[in-house]
C-alpha cells in the first residue's frame, strides 16, 4: 500500500445527548462487540496500510484505553504501526487542536517523515467497510488532487447535517456545501479522503498561515475550483454516528441478516480489542428473540428486538424490548426497559420501569450493585 | 544469568484415545471445551494467574491445532522477552533419537530448556484437566514443608478412591505410602497428576532413571524419590477439578457449566480463563428461536430451539431444529428441522436438514463399547451427515458420509453403529 493513514478521532457532537459525555464518538460501542473506530482501523489494516496516525482530543480516556495495544488490528509492528497523537504543549504551540486541519498540521512532522506518496484520511465516527486500495486506484486513474469517498443517501433522507456534494459526469466535484439549509443533491461526503502526501503538507501549511483550521470548509470547499477534487461512490453500507438517533438506528441495523453478513461473515473482518469474556449464558426462564447478544452476558428473562453489548446481566422477570444495552450493565429483577439506550456500567434497580415514548430514552443509572 | 523461581512444564502430547473420534486428528489438550475454550487453556491460564511466566509445552501427538492455538502465547500474556511459552516437540539427535516415550522421559529430553532458566522449582502439569488452581499457594506449601516433591491431591469419596492413584499421608501431610487403584483404599487423597519438584531433586532423578523404558512420573520418578527418602508432601486441593478423559466425563463437565450457578464458574472476575479467539462478533437469536439453559459462543446464529446445551462460536442452527443435552463445537452448520439429543459434534461439521441424532435404545458400540457409551452420539471434526438420516445412541461418525456411499442403509445408523471415514484410526 502506497499510503499512510490518518484517523480523525476528535469527535464530540452535542446531538449525542449524554452519550458523548463519557467518551468520544469513536469510542462508542457499536454492533454488540465493537467500537466505532474499529471500522476505520480495521479498514486501514485490511487495506495493508502500514502506518496509521490516530488524532484524538475530546474526552479520549475511553478511546485511549481501547487503543492501549495496537496488536488487535495487527498494527503491533516494528515497521510502521499505530501512532496516537493528542494535543501537546510545545515551545511553539500551546493550543488545542482547533479543527481537523489544525490537528494534522500540528502533527505535520509525522507526515513529513513518512515516505509513502499518498495519505488516506478517515473519520473515526463512521461505520463502514472499504478497501482503500480501490479508492486509491480511482484517485490515480482520475489524476485527481483530492478524492472524497461519498455515498448516495435515500431520496427521503435528511442530508442537511452532512457535506452535500454535486459532481459532473467525470466524477469531478462541482459543488460542496457543508450542512446546507436546502440540499441540492442527496450525495454526501463519507468523510474519507485521499491526497498526495506532499500536496497535503503544502496545503496544511498554507492553511495554517491563514489561520484557518478546518479540513472541510477551509480546504475542500475553498480549493474545489482550483484543485481537481473527485468523488468516489461507496456502494456498501455506511453510517455516521452523530446523534442519538443515528446511534440507535446503526446498532439496530445489525439485527438485519444482510448487514451481519457484510460485517461479520464476509472477509476481511472487523477487529476489536479482545477482552476474554466467557460465552453468553441463558438460564432457565430466558426468552430471547430477534436480538444480538455479546459474550459475557447472563440472561434470565425476556429480551426482544434488542442489542445487548458485552457482559450484560438481565435478572428474572424482566422485559427488554427495542433497546440497546451497553457494556457491563446490570438489570435487576422485574425491570421493564423499552425504547431505551442504557449507558455502560449502569445498574438498574429491581422493579423499575424505563420506557422511551416517541423518542429514544438514554438511561444512565449509577446505583450500587450487589452481585450474587 | 536468567533466573526464574519456578517454571512450568505442561505435558500436552497425550493422544486421549478414550475421547474416540474427537481426538482422531487433534491432541486431547486441543479439544474444545465450554463453547469457546480448549482444554489446555485451563492449565495455561492457571499458570499466568499464578504468576508463572515461563511454560514449556511438550507436544507429540497431532500437534498442529495445539501449535496454532498457542502461537507465541499472546492470549495468555505469555509473549515475554524473557521466558514466556515455548512449544517443545521431540527432536532428532545425532544418535539415539526417540519420541517421548513417557511423561518423565519427555521432561528428561528437555533438560536443557529447563537449565536455561536456572529454576529453583519445576511445576509439572498435564494438559487434560479442567480446574482453577493457584500454583503459588502450592509452592508456598512446598517451601513451608521444605519438601523435595509436593503432589497435589484432592479428597474423593471413599467408595470411588479405588479408581485413582491414592496417597497416604500423616497429619503433617508427609507422604507415607502410595497405592495405585487399591481395592481397599487406606486414604481418600487422590493424586491429581500435578507435581512441584525442587529442581536438583528432579534433575538427579531424571538423570538417574534416564535409561528406564517409558519413564513415567507416577510409576518411576515419584517411587524413586520416595525410596531415596526425599521429603514428599501431599498438598490438598479442595476446588473443582475434573478429568475429561472419557466421552462421558467430557460431556458431563460441559453440561455442568450450564447450571444456574455452576460449581466451575467461568463468569467470576477473579481468575479469568484466557483463550485465543478468532471470533468476537455477537450472536444472533432469531425471533423464532428459543434458547434456555445453555451457553452459546460468539457469532453463532440460532433459528431453532436450544435446550440445556453448550454451543461453540460461529455455529449456525436452522429453523425448526431442536437441540437438547448436546455439545456443538465451533463453525458447525446444522440444517433445518433437525433433532439432536445427547450428542457431541466436533468442529466444522455439516448436519443436513431433517436429521435425527440420538434416537431409540442404547446398544453396545461395534468399535469400542468402553469408549462410545453413555448413550452419546459422537461426531468427529469436518464430518458431513446427509439430510434425513437417523442415527441411534452410542454411535460414532467421522468423515464425509453420504447415503449414496451406502453409509446409511434405509437412511439409518442403528444404535451402537459407527462410520469412520476420516482420521488416523480409519
Amino acid at each position: 500500500m502506497k499510503a499512510v493513514g490518518i484517523i480523525l478521532a476528535g469527535g464530540n457532537n452535542n446531538r449525542m445527548g449524554g452519550l458523548s459525555r463519557k467518551r468520544a464518538i469513536p469510542a462508542m460501542p457499536i454492533g454488540g462487540s465493537f467500537r466505532c473506530i474499529d471500522f476505520a482501523l480495521s479498514n486501514m489494516s485490511n487495506s495493508h496500510v502500514q502506518t496509521v496516525a490516530v488524532l484524538t482530543q475530546y474526552n479520549a480516556r475511553s478511546l485511549n484505553e481501547h487503543l492501549s495495544s495496537s496488536k488487535w488490528w495487527d498494527f503491533g509492528r516494528k515497521q510502521g504501526g499505530m501512532y496516537l497523537f493528542t494535543p501537546t504543549m510545545t515551545a511553539e504551540n500551546s493550543d488545542w487542536f482547533r479543527g481537523t486541519a489544525d490537528a494534522m498540521c500540528q502533527n505535520i512532522d509525522f507526515l513529513k517523515k513518512r515516505h509513502e506518496p499518498y495519505v488516506i484520511i478517515s473519520s473515526g465516527d463512521c461505520v463502514y467497510k472499504m478497501d482503500y486500495n480501490d479508492l486509491l486506484d480511482f484517485h490515480i486513474a482520475k489524476k485527481a488532487d483530492i478524492t472524497i469517498a461519498c455515498k448516495d443517501m435515500p431520496a427521503d433522507a435528511d442530508v442537511s447535517r452532512f457535506g452535500v456534494i454535486r459532481m459532473n459526469e467525470d466524477s469531478r466535484i462541482t459543488e460542496f456545501e457543508e450542512k446546507p439549509l436546502v440540499a441540492q443533491s442527496n450525495t454526501i461526503s463519507a468523510g474519507v479522503y485521499v491526497i498526495r502526501r506532499r500536496q497535503l503538507i503544502e496545503i496544511l501549511e498554507k492553511t495554517a498561515e491563514e489561520n484557518r483550521f478546518d479540513f472541510v470548509t477551509d480546504v475542500l470547499i475553498r480549493y474545489r475550483n482550483i484543485k481537481k477534487i473527485c468523488g468516489y461512490k461507496l456502494k456498501s453500507y455506511w453510517s455516521n454516528i452523530a446523534s442519538v438517533d443515528d446511534y440507535y438506528r446503526t446498532n439496530m441495523d445489525f439485527l438485519k441478516s444482510d448487514l451481519r453478513d457484510h460485517f461479520f461473515r464476509q472477509e476481511p473482518k472487523i477487529y476489536s480489542r479482545v477482552d476474554d469474556l466467557p460465552p453468553a449464558k441463558y438460564n432457565a426462564g430466558s426468552k430471547v428473540s430477534g436480538s444480538l447478544v455479546s459474550s459475557g452476558c447472563i440472561i434470565n428473562s425476556q429480551v426482544e428486538n434488542s442489542v445487548l453489548f458485552k457482559k450484560v446481566f438481565v435478572g428474572k422477570n424482566c422485559v427488554i424490548k427495542n433497546s440497546i444495552i451497553l457494556n457491563d450493565v446490570y438489570i435487576g429483577d422485574n425491570t421493564h426497559v423499552e425504547n431505551c439506550i442504557v449507558e455502560s456500567h449502569g445498574t438498574l434497580k429491581a422493579n423499575t420501569y424505563y420506557s422511551g415514548e416517541n423518542k429514544i430514552l438514554v438511561v444512565s443509572e449509577k446505583n450500587d450493585r450487589y452481585l450474587l | 544469568m536468567i533466573k526464574k523461581e519456578m517454571i512450568a512444564m505442561l505435558l500436552a502430547g497425550g493422544q486421549g484415545s478414550r475421547l474416540g473420534v474427537l481426538t482422531s486428528d487433534v491432541a486431547k489438550p486441543a479439544v474444545a471445551f465450554g463453547g469457546k475454550y480448549r482444554i489446555i487453556d485451563f492449565p495455561l491460564s492457571n499458570c499466568i494467574n499464578s504468576g508463572i511466566d515461563t511454560v514449556g509445552v511438550l507436544t507429540q501427538y497431532q500437534p498442529l491445532r495445539l501449535n496454532t492455538h498457542i502461537g507465541i502465547g499472546i492470549p495468555w500474556d505469555l509473549d515475554r522477552n524473557n521466558g514466556g511459552v515455548t512449544v517443545l516437540p521431540p527432536y532428532e539427535r545425532s544418535n539415539n533419537s526417540e519420541w517421548y516415550t513417557g511423561t518423565a522421559n519427555a521432561i528428561y529430553q528437555n533438560l536443557r530448556y529447563m537449565e536455561n532458566y536456572n529454576p529453583e522449582y519445576v511445576l509439572i502439569l498435564s494438559g487434560d484437566h479442567i480446574y482453577k488452581m493457584d500454583y503459588e499457594v502450592m509452592l508456598d506449601f512446598h517451601k513451608e514443608n521444605k519438601a523435595d516433591v509436593t503432589i497435589a491431591t484432592m479428597p474423593v469419596p471413599m467408595e470411588e478412591a479405588g479408581r485413582f492413584g491414592i496417597v497416604i499421608a500423616d497429619e503433617n501431610k508427609k507422604i507415607q505410602d502410595f497405592e495405585e487403584k487399591p481395592e481397599k483404599p487406606r486414604s481418600n487423597l487422590a493424586s491429581m497428576g500435578i507435581y512441584i519438584f525442587s529442581w536438583n531433586v528432579l534433575k538427579d532423578a531424571l538423570i538417574e532413571l534416564k535409561d528406564q523404558k517409558k519413564c513415567d512420573f507416577g510409576k518411576h520418578i515419584i517411587p524413586y524419590c520416595f525410596e531415596n527418602e526425599k521429603r514428599l508432601f501431599a498438598y490438598e486441593f479442595n476446588g473443582y477439578w475434573k478429568d475429561v478423559g472419557t466421552l462421558g466425563s467430557y460431556w458431563e463437565a460441559n453440561m455442568e457449566l450450564v447450571d444456574l450457578i455452576p460449581e466451575f464458574n467461568l463468569y467470576e472476575e477473579y481468575w479469568k480463563i484466557y483463550t485465543k479467539c478468532d471470533t468476537i462478533e455477537p450472536q444472533y437469536i432469531a425471533p423464532e428461536a428459543s434458547v434456555e439453559r445453555c451457553i452459546i459462543g460468539e457469532a453463532s446464529e440460532i433459528y431453532g430451539a436450544v435446550i440445556h446445551s453448550v454451543i461453540g462460536p460461529n455455529v449456525h442452527i436452522g429453523r425448526g431444529t431442536i437441540i437438547r443435552d448436546s455439545i456443538i463445537m465451533k463453525d458447525t452448520d446444522i440444517g433445518d428441522n433437525v433433532t439432536i439429543e445427547k450428542a457431541i459434534i466436533a468442529e466444522n461439521c455439516k448436519i443436513g436438514d431433517g436429521v435425527v441424532l440420538g434416537f431409540g435404545d442404547e446398544a453396545p458400540n461395534v468399535l469400542n463399547e468402553d469408549v462410545y457409551s453413555f448413550g452419546l452420539v459422537t461426531i468427529g471434526e469436518n464430518s458431513t451427515i446427509p439430510s434425513n438420516v437417523r442415527v441411534g445412541k452410542n454411535t460414532a461418525i467421522s468423515g464425509e458420509t453420504s447415503r449414496e456411499a451406502g453409509d446409511y442403509p434405509d437412511g439409518l445408523l442403528a444404535g451402537g453403529g459407527a462410520i469412520i471415514k476420516a482420521g488416523d484410526r480409519k
